[in-house]
């Protein structure tokens, strides 16, 4: 095999042109091929790196240089084409990967809490941080815890005021209770004071479902049991929990009212959206439901108060038909989804 | 009770111009609520006149009998008008609208021509007036009570405010004129000036003369007034004054006997009975009904007497339903001339029970019902004779009374109380002026100690706490000031609670969304899902909202199918719901409730039996896919919902709750009986799930294959608090295993069979694949397990030790075959 020894003006020949191949490489394939030619095994400046061993070392040195210098020159040059040319692939590789990120982004299966989950959660905590508990009780109740206890005898008017439920056999004393104050009676038989409880359930009276009224319904009620409660310890709370529901600056007012288990008793009703509406009733807990229970009155005196969930919803979102509290309809519950906001 | 502002005006001064609003809350701030407001006579404009009726034609040929008829309306010449009405005769006097008058409902009485008569006004009914709702005829006014022409808006007293307040059950005094405008004047600091003190008793002294009365059963009233007259006047007409006050109060005018004596109820709030004293044998009996089996009651219904019915009887028969509806019998009538008056104070348990035994409740039971003031049976009767001496020309004949009236107890009294209690400073003195303000009558024995004495009419004033409610509405509760206690004990949610919270929120976040149904079936649909034994025996209610559903649920699922249902009538696709709730099953045997009396603090073994009356209600987290859970979307199906999935949501919520749960196979309705699973916790069914039974799925309507799941949230345990070993940071080894099992070996015993057999050094075991194309009933299961060591990398030898040790163990146990 012969060898022709290059000279130094092949060898520039050799740079401009591979310098020039590279320049006018349109895109990747392209300066491939110009790689091969230019810098590949059969390229001229290949060539001339290995007949260079077959020089004397004498002139190998000096021409050992130039090629040297004009190999690393077409390299600089060729890598730096490549790295313009992986841009400009990059840069159309992202454009035509471009999609349309508005369409509907998640097939995620939408669910969400009722109102009145959220809305219980909502007042258990708040009144949790006032160093209260939540306590419960069964819905199907005995007829002395829901009303005698309750300071409500048998035949007494205020009897009848509650639309009760009542299970067969009349005898069996079940009802559907018709407030949660039987909770706060069975609290106050098994705890000894100071009590601070909220109760919150589900409620019963036959009332027919309308836009306003349920049959079925949820309340609220809280009962504070200690030394020297006021009834400014009632208003106080009254005005810290319509707060926390509504808004900093509701403000609440009481009227006088008859509930056989408060004395005095109230109404309660809150200042919202340029209106007085009622929120429930409450009092201070009459002393004989408190001897029932076998509370010491002349140490202890108490307060509560109890209103409904619903109602409660109903003005916070604006909800006008109770029916679409009760009916169960998903788009209803989707709307609050879990955190209610 | 509907009150006219014009009667109240009697007893005290009310401004002439005061607004409703400060009307109305003069009576809420001292517990009343109005609850309507009716200006009488305000959409009315006259001339409204007196007119004599001077001529009658009947006017034939119509389909309904037409009069035209001559009024002299004082006006020197007669007014012809057209009239639809009969109940009048020439020289009748009558009320007529003239041209130009316009009535309520914006109604122009105007000239017109009609019947081929021209009718020159109107002759008008009390309705067409909005004074009352009478129509069957025009007002007939009583002769001589004014003169031709004169303005009978003045003569009707038409003008006027007519408030309806509601009346607390503790206050059954209020439902009077003579307590309202007690409230009214308190609220407003006016001067009030009683009626009962007006009336003179001492004319009408007990005596032997007239109906003498007999109380057989002393517990029934305390005290009881018979008031007889004679020489009473048929044919003397009610005045106009009192008619309408009646009306006013919403009540019909009768007749003049009858009408005194509601109008002294509505007055006064004691409800009277006028009796025909002719049809009276001998005297009068209050008993109890005992063997009279009925009677006809003055709406002339027969009614079944319960034997413990109060009665007002004579010798031979009862006369009255006592204190709530008089007898056809002795009734008064148009003929009546002796009166025999009936004035009782009557224990309000036994008219409450009456008037609920006979679902009557008549303005007098609704009154004695709630308390009336003892000191009013004296009182109210001579009132109404007084009333039948001066309008019907009686004369008095005599009285005759039986017991004694009883009145609320003097209170020992710290007025100091009122300030600690209420939590606002509130001067002695001020303190009896609001007692006495009520009616109460304060003696002063000490700073500390008062003795005050109810008035006759406050049979609820017993306690320290009803004397400072009556200080409170009179000073304000507006006075009461706000601070905010704060507990000593609290100790955050429950784990039940916690537990209901995490369990929503575990749904909800998965697409789940929550309702709460009604906890009310039809037992009909609950057994057509095929419920049976204890799981169908629920309790009934005695009154249900509707007779379609009168059964209380023992089970979550009837209540969440029908929401599903109903959601996808409205066009839901791929619904998921759930509900927490309790459920109520008739399956134990429950104390009997005996009598317990509110007297003294039940013992220990009272209130066991107490708690022991009422049910076990447990806890159930229901949910029901139809559909997907999620939707189909533009890129890409939703995965379908299927038994897996209803089955891994149960065992995920019982795992969240610390529990660990094995599956087994159920045919609990209303599943499908070969795709529902039974996950058990230590041996107890704690929850079902899986496809619902395709007849259920087809009757219903839902989508096939629908699923349901329901774990019973009470019945899982609250294990101790997971205590977690360091993580392993060694390099896990894989082995793969696939086996053969016959078809009937479930996949959770093959696991169990090969975890049993792997060592401990397995860390996990997954099913991955799952082959049933290989004939003769066989299966292949095949599952990735994974093994770390804590202190070294596990070697091949090793790894492929256990693996052969779980085969072993799977082929022992489930005659397992490793697949080649």
């Amino acid at each position: 095999m012969t060898f022709n020894v290059p000279d130094v003006a092949d060898v520039t020949g050799s740079v401009k042109s591979a310098l020039l191949a590279i320049n006018e490489a349109k895109d990747l394939a392209g300066l491939k091929i110009v790689k091969t030619e230019h810098l590949g095994d059969k390229s001229a400046l290949s060539k001339a790196s290995q007949a260079l061993g077959k020089l004397a070392a004498e002139n190998r040195a000096e021409l050992g240089k130039v090629v040297g210098s004009a190999k690393a020159e077409v390299t600089a040059a060729f890598e730096a084409k490549l790295k313009e040319l992986e841009i400009i692939r990059d840069l159309k590789v992202l454009s035509e990967e471009r999609v349309d990120v508005s369409l509907p982004a998640s097939k995620l299966p939408k669910g969400g809490l009722h109102p009145l989950t959220i809305l219980t959660n909502e007042i258990s905590d708040l009144f949790i941080g006032l160093g209260y508990r939540v306590a419960e009780g069964p819905e199907l109740e005995a007829e002395w815890l829901n009303f005698d206890a309750l300071n409500i005898p048998a035949d007494h008017p205020a009897r009848t005021m509650q639309d009760t439920f009542f299970i067969e056999p009349l005898e069996s004393k079940l009802v559907l209770r018709t407030h949660t104050s039987p909770v706060q009676i069975r609290t106050m038989l098994e705890n000894k004071p100071p009590i601070y409880v909220i109760c919150p359930g589900r409620t019963y009276r036959a009332d027919e479902l309308d836009a306003t009224h349920t049959p079925v319904f949820s309340q609220v009620e809280g009962l504070v049991i200690d030394r020297g409660i006021t009834m400014a310890d009632l208003k106080g709370t009254l005005d810290y929990f319509a707060q926390s529901i509504f808004g900093p600056n509701v403000k609440t007012r009481l009227r006088p009212s008859f509930f056989p288990f408060t004395e005095p008793s109230a109404e309660v009703d809150f200042f919202f959206n340029g209106r007085w509406i009622e929120w429930g009733g409450c009092g201070m807990v009459n002393p004989k439901v408190l001897e029932v229970c076998g509370i010491d009155t002349s140490e202890f005196s108490g307060f509560a108060f109890g209103m409904g969930l619903e109602r409660t919803l109903m003005v916070r979102h604006g909800i006008t038909d109770m029916h679409d509290i009760v009916e169960g309809d998903v788009r209803f519950t989707r709307s609050f989804g879990i955190s209610g906001r | 009770m509907k009150i006219p502002l014009s009667w109240i005006r009697e007893f005290s001064p009310i401004p002439q111009d005061i607004s409703l609003e400060d009307l109305e809350n003069a009576f809420v701030n001292v517990g009343f609520e109005v609850e309507g407001i009716d200006l009488q006579g305000r959409d009315l404009t006259g001339p409204l006149v007196v007119a004599r009726v001077e001529s009658i034609e009947e006017l034939t040929g119509n389909k309904k009998a037409i009069r035209y008829v001559g009024l002299d309306c004082g006006e020197g010449s007669t007014r012809f008008v057209i009239c639809g009405a009969t109940n009048f005769v020439v020289g009748d006097l009558v009320v007529a609208a003239l041209p130009g008058a316009v009535l309520p409902g914006d109604f122009a009485i105007s000239a017109r021509e009609t019947y081929g008569k021209t009718s020159n006004g109107m002759i008008c009914s009390a309705r067409e007036l909005r004074i009352s709702e009478e129509h069957s005829g025009i007002i007939v006014l009583p002769a001589d009570c004014a003169k031709v022409g004169a303005s009978a808006i003045e003569l009707l007293e038409i003008n006027d405010v007519v408030l309806d307040v509601a009346v607390n059950p503790d206050r059954g005094y209020a439902l009077s004129i003579r307590g309202l405008a007690r409230e009214l004047a308190a609220s407003l600091a006016l001067k009030y000036s009683d009626p009962a003190q007006k009336v003179k008793t001492k004319d009408f002294a007990i005596n032997t003369k007239g109906i003498q009365v007999l109380v057989e059963d002393e517990s029934a009233l305390s005290i009881v007034y018979i008031r007889t007259i004679s020489d009473f006047s048929a044919s003397a007409v009610t005045p106009l004054w009192m008619s309408r006050r009646i009306e006013k109060c919403g009540m019909r005018s009768i007749s003049l006997a009858v009408d005194i004596t509601n109008y002294v109820m509505l007055e006064l709030g004691q409800p009277l009975h006028a009796f025909d004293a002719t049809k009276i044998d001998t005297s009068l009996i209050i008993r109890r009904a005992g063997n009279t089996k009925s009677f006809k009651t003055l709406d002339n219904q027969e009614r079944k007497l319960h034997p413990e019915d109060l009665v007002v009887a004579d010798k031979s028969t009862a006369l009255a339903l006592a204190g709530v509806m008089g007898g056809a019998t002795s009734e008064v009538t148009e003929k009546t001339t002796q009166i025999a008056l009936e004035a009782a104070r009557f224990d309000p348990i036994t008219i409450a029970k009456s008037s609920r035994r006979h679902k009557l409740s008549s303005e007098a039971s609704r009154r004695l019902e709630r308390g009336v003031d003892p000191s009013l049976a004296e009182i109210s009767s001579a009132r109404a004779i007084a009333l039948m001496i001066e309008l019907g020309g009686a004369k008095y004949v005599g009285s005759s009374s039986s017991g004694e009236p009883k009145y609320a107890p003097i209170v020992s009294f710290d007025p100091n109380f009122v300030s600690k209690y209420l939590g606002t400073e509130v001067s002695l003195s001020e303190v009896e002026e609001k007692l006495t303000i009520v009616g109460c009558d304060v003696a002063k024995k000490s700073t500390t100690n008062w003795e005050v004495d109810p008035p006759s009419w406050r049979a609820d004033l017993l306690l320290a706490p009803d004397l400072v409610e009556e200080v409170a509405r009179m000073i304000g509760f507006e006075r009461i000031p706000s601070t905010l206690p704060t507990g000593k004990s609290g100790t955050g949610l429950t784990l039940m609670q916690y537990r209901k919270r995490s369990v929503a929120n575990f749904l909800a976040g998965n697409g789940f969304s929550e309702v709460y149904n009604y906890p009310f079936v039809n037992p009909d649909f609950v057994s057509q899902l095929g419920f049976v034994g204890d799981r169908a025996k629920s309790f009934r209610l005695a009154n249900p909202m509707s007779e379609e559903f009168p059964d209380l649920r023992t089970h979550l699922l009837p209540g969440l199918l029908l929401t599903a249902v109903r959601n996808q009538g409205r066009g839901a696709k791929d619904i998921a719901l759930f509900e927490i709730g309790s459920v109520f099953r008739n399956t134990e045997k429950l104390e009997a409730q005996n009598v317990v009396g509110t007297d003294r603090v039940p013992d220990e073994a009272t209130k066991a039996k107490i708690y022991k009356s009422v049910p076990n209600q447990p806890l159930h987290v229901g949910a029901v896919v139809a559909g997907k859970l999620g939707s189909d979307g533009w890129n890409g199906r939703a995965q379908d919902f299927t038994w897996v999935e209803a089955i891994g949501f149960a065992r995920a919520i019982i795992e969240e709750t610390g529990n660990v749960s094995t599956t087994s196979s159920s045919d609990f309705a209303p599943w499908h009986p070969g795709r529902c699973a039974e996950l058990q916790v230590d041996g107890r069914a704690v929850a079902h799930a899986g496809e619902l039974h395709p007849r259920v799925i087809a009757e219903l309507g839902l989508p096939e294959r629908s699923c349901a799941f329901v774990v019973v949230l009470s019945a899982l345990g609250f294990p101790e608090t997971k205590k977690l070993q360091t993580l392993i940071t060694m390099p896990a080894a894989i082995q793969d295993i696939a086996l053969v099992v016959d078809g009937s070996v479930s996949s959770s015993t093959l696991e169990a069979a090969l975890r049993a057999g792997a060592g401990n050094l397995l860390e996990s075991i997954t099913l991955f694949d799952r082959y049933d194309k290989l004939g003769d009933g066989k299966v292949s299961l095949a599952f990735t397990m994974i093994f770390r060591a804590p202190d070294r990398t596990l070697t091949a030898e090793e790894v492929s030790e256990y693996r052969e040790a779980a085969a072993t163990s799977a082929s022992k146990a489930c005659g397992a075959v490793v697949r080649a």
